[in-house]
């Protein structure tokens, strides 16, 4: 079995070339999955970068990325695989006349099975990167279609046989914890909670998608993120939003991030008018006169 | 090493924390694959692999620091503290002259932010300020306290945030949150050095035992410290969501509805009209209503706090909400919460405005309750839910059992919710007894956990036939 890295510092390294700052934890756990030959099961809060870890780990693995985005209501033809029905009839009524054993050979070959994601991702020949998207999404009960994927790597179609990984893909799945997962899968998994990153994180993320950013100025926004994050609020703001944040500041020319500009530029950070008033309120900014 | 893991799974297990056997084996697997010095990588592997919630990460990281924290202790600790150097410490009152100096040092590094120098001031100050005895069996957190107290931890605090020469509010805060940041990193410091001593002195099971505190899930509510309430409230918010979420699904998927013959025909034309798709009518949703009688009186007033902070964040689930509160007289409150309304505010606006006190200030159960018959009956229909939280405990008044089951017979279910032990409830002034049988269910909710239960459980209510049966029973 071949490994990607070598040791977590590679890792590190390897992901800052691709734009995304991997602290020593997360390092650590991808550089275990790729040993222990287990998925990731990313949680934390919306925004924090968890997918983009996934995305970043396909490049650096210069894997091709396979990506199942969860959503209530998914099955397995959606996730797994799926009879091409138009095609088998097609094929019926094209050979018509011919006995019914060819036939039932025929139609449950692999030219008539349609691989989705799951399927997609254990027979591509070349090793992928597998990123299941918001897992917390799916019913409880749908979850039991990734455990066969999840730990042997293969997939069990009725008709044709279990199907086995021709190669082993790196597996992410990212969850905003809106449900609890079931103990099935999370034992599967190497959990790694990704949180709202420390201020000084906050700012090598910053000027690291910013680049136009001053060292100051990202300083500086860490820290105005960093004290709208100690509010009680409806949805604090994500490392992707003070990134748009720090955008926003960038165009419009401001060199220093005072009171006036922050105040009228919260609608940026904050996506509810109740947070963004009380952010006014306690940070005692003036608030720009929407007429409302 | 293997004997260190299955001591530290064995002690986070004692926590709380569910750890399976084959997490355990995985956590043996990671450690054999990454650098033992390294304690930063050691905390990820083991993190990763027998932690799977975030809201245990707390319980880890402390018991992490208990098992762990000495192996990779750059130096070895500058020799034991004497009894003479705990003696001096014992009888010199708070900040001598050694503590300032020390201060001083340990403010400029941090100033510097040198983690090196701040370490070996750190074990200079747990050495000399910290009075630590080998053998006697203290709890940890009184040594951490003791030297955050002799440093004058809280004194620099105040120096430091009065020396903030900015006038502006945000850059006021922003630096009155670098200081905190600054202070939490000694704290953090001076936590871990503790440790550390009393780990060489009695072993990590002992001191892991010591600073054993429960999940969040697990705290008394009637007894949590003004923190624990803090941090419950604010675990409150993203584990309603969660609720939220799980029963929206539930009640989706519960069952399907009748056959859609028209859905059905039109989707059976992509097969040549072969009927093989049947497609149903979602099920009518049936959203409980909800009336909520809550005790506000004195230690009551917590609990009904998180009550109500649950009840609306699951506004969604129910058709229609209505808030009484009452100590003992009872007022409809529910114009002060709703969507988009602050609790905290809300409460406030309560207890300030809301007519809820009749008499003397202390809980009538009764005189509520007629308040409510009198005044709020007609608002109880057969949909309605009713949920009351308190003790139960009237001070000797009459309960008015007759008007509670005119209330039941009216609603489609009674819950009451008591934060008191059930061993407690009956003795002295408290009648639950007297209420129970009119009740569907007398639950205790003492903390978090058992509150979420309650709530999952209560939005599928049995159905009103099974009721009016379990009903019948309890009565006789």
């Amino acid at each position: 079995m071949s490994f990607e890295w070598t040791s977590p510092a590679e890792i590190a390294d390897s992901f800052k070339k691709y734009g995304y700052l991997a602290d020593g934890h997360i390092s650590q756990v991808v550089y275990l999955a790729d040993r222990l030959q287990k998925p990731i099961l990313a949680e934390g809060p919306a925004g924090v970068g968890k997918t983009e870890l996934a995305v970043t780990l396909a490049k650096a693995a210069e894997r091709r990325l396979v990506r199942l985005q969860c959503y209530e209501g998914l099955d397995e033809a959606k996730a797994l695989y799926e009879w091409n029905y138009h095609k088998q009839l097609l094929r019926l009524q094209a050979d018509e006349g011919k006995p019914w054993d060819d036939l039932e050979g025929d139609i449950f070959g692999e030219d008539f099975l349609l691989t989705r994601p799951l399927l997609d991702a254990i027979t591509s020949p070349e090793p992928v990167v597998l990123l299941i998207d918001e897992v917390d999404r799916i019913e409880i009960e749908t979850e039991a279609l990734l455990l066969e994927v999840l730990d042997s790597f293969q997939v069990t179609i009725p008709e044709l046989g279990t199907i086995t990984a021709t190669s082993r893909p790196l597996v992410v799945l990212t969850s905003n914890n809106t449900r609890e997962l079931s103990e099935a899968l999370k034992r599967r998994c190497l959990f790694l909670h990704i949180g709202y990153p420390s201020v000084d994180r906050e700012r090598a993320i910053l000027l690291a998608r910013v680049p136009e950013l001053s060292e100051t100025m990202a300083a500086r926004i860490a820290k105005v993120v960093r004290s709208v994050r100690d509010l009680k609020l409806r949805k604090a703001p994500s490392v992707s939003e003070s990134i748009d944040w720090a955008r926003t500041l960038l165009a419009l020319g401001a060199d220093d991030v005072e009171a006036g500009v922050t105040g009228d530029t919260l609608g940026v950070l904050l996506k509810y008018q109740e947070d963004i008033d009380r952010a006014a309120k306690e940070l005692e900014l003036p608030v720009a006169d929407d007429g409302s | 090493m293997i004997l260190a893991l299955t001591s530290f799974i064995e002690e986070l297990r004692a926590v709380g924390v569910p750890v399976s056997m084959v997490e355990a084996i995985d956590a043996a697997h990671a450690v054999a694959h990454i650098d033992l010095a390294d304690r930063q990588a050691l905390r990820a592997a083991l993190a990763a692999t027998l932690v799977k919630q975030a809201r245990h990460l707390p319980a880890f990281e402390a018991a992490f620091d208990v098992f762990f924290g000495t192996a990779s202790s750059p130096e070895p600790a500058p020799g034991e503290p004497t009894i003479a150097s705990g003696a001096a410490a014992a009888s010199g009152g708070s900040g001598g002259d050694g503590a300032e100096e020390l201060m001083a040092a340990i403010a400029a590094a941090l100033h510097a932010g040198d983690e090196a120098g701040l370490r070996d001031l750190v074990r200079r100050a747990v050495n000399e300020l910290s009075g630590l005895q080998p053998g006697r069996p203290v709890g940890g957190r009184y040594y951490f306290y003791r030297v955050m107290q002799r440093l004058g931890v809280d004194r620099l605090r105040q120096q430091l945030i009065e020396a903030i020469a900015v006038e502006e509010a945000l850059a006021h805060r922003i630096a009155t949150e670098d200081i905190a940041a600054m202070l939490e990193l000694l704290e953090v410091e001076v936590r871990r050095e503790v440790v550390r001593r009393l780990v060489a002195d009695r072993g990590p099971q002992a001191v892991a035992q010591t600073l054993r505190a429960p999940l969040l899930e697990d705290i008394d509510l009637m007894h949590a410290t003004r923190d624990e309430l803090a941090r419950i409230e604010a675990a409150v918010g993203p584990l309603a969501r969660k609720l939220a979420t799980r029963l929206a699904q539930r009640r989706r998927h519960g069952r399907k509805g009748r056959l859609d013959v028209r859905r059905t025909i039109r989707r059976s034309l992509q097969h040549g009209g072969v009927l093989l798709d049947p497609s149903f009518k979602p099920p009518r949703k049936s959203k409980p209503e909800l009336v909520l009688l809550c005790d506000v009186s004195g230690s009551m007033a917590t609990f009904a706090r998180f009550t109500l902070q649950l009840t609306f964040s699951l506004a969604a689930q129910f058709s229609n909400v209505k808030v009484f509160a009452f100590v003992d007289a009872l007022d409809d409150v529910t114009r002060f919460f709703g969507p988009g309304r602050d609790l905290a505010a809300a409460l406030d606006q309560l207890a300030s405005e809301a007519k809820i006190v009749w008499q003397d200030g202390h809980s009538d159960y009764g005189h509520a309750i007629d308040d409510f018959v009198a005044g709020h009956l007609d608002k109880v229909t057969p949909r309605s839910t009713v949920l009351i939280t308190g003790d139960a405990r009237s001070n000797y008044r009459d309960p008015r059992v007759e008007a509670f089951a005119d209330i039941a017979a009216e609603a489609r279910a009674v819950y009451w919710l008591n934060p008191e032990a059930s061993r407690y409830w009956n003795t002295g002034d408290s009648v639950m007894a007297r209420y129970a049988p009119y009740c569907d269910a007398v639950r205790e909710v003492r903390t978090i956990r058992q509150l979420e239960q309650f709530v999952e459980d209560l939005i599928l209510p049995p159905s009103p036939a099974l009721r009016a049966v379990a009903l019948a029973q309890s009565r006789q």
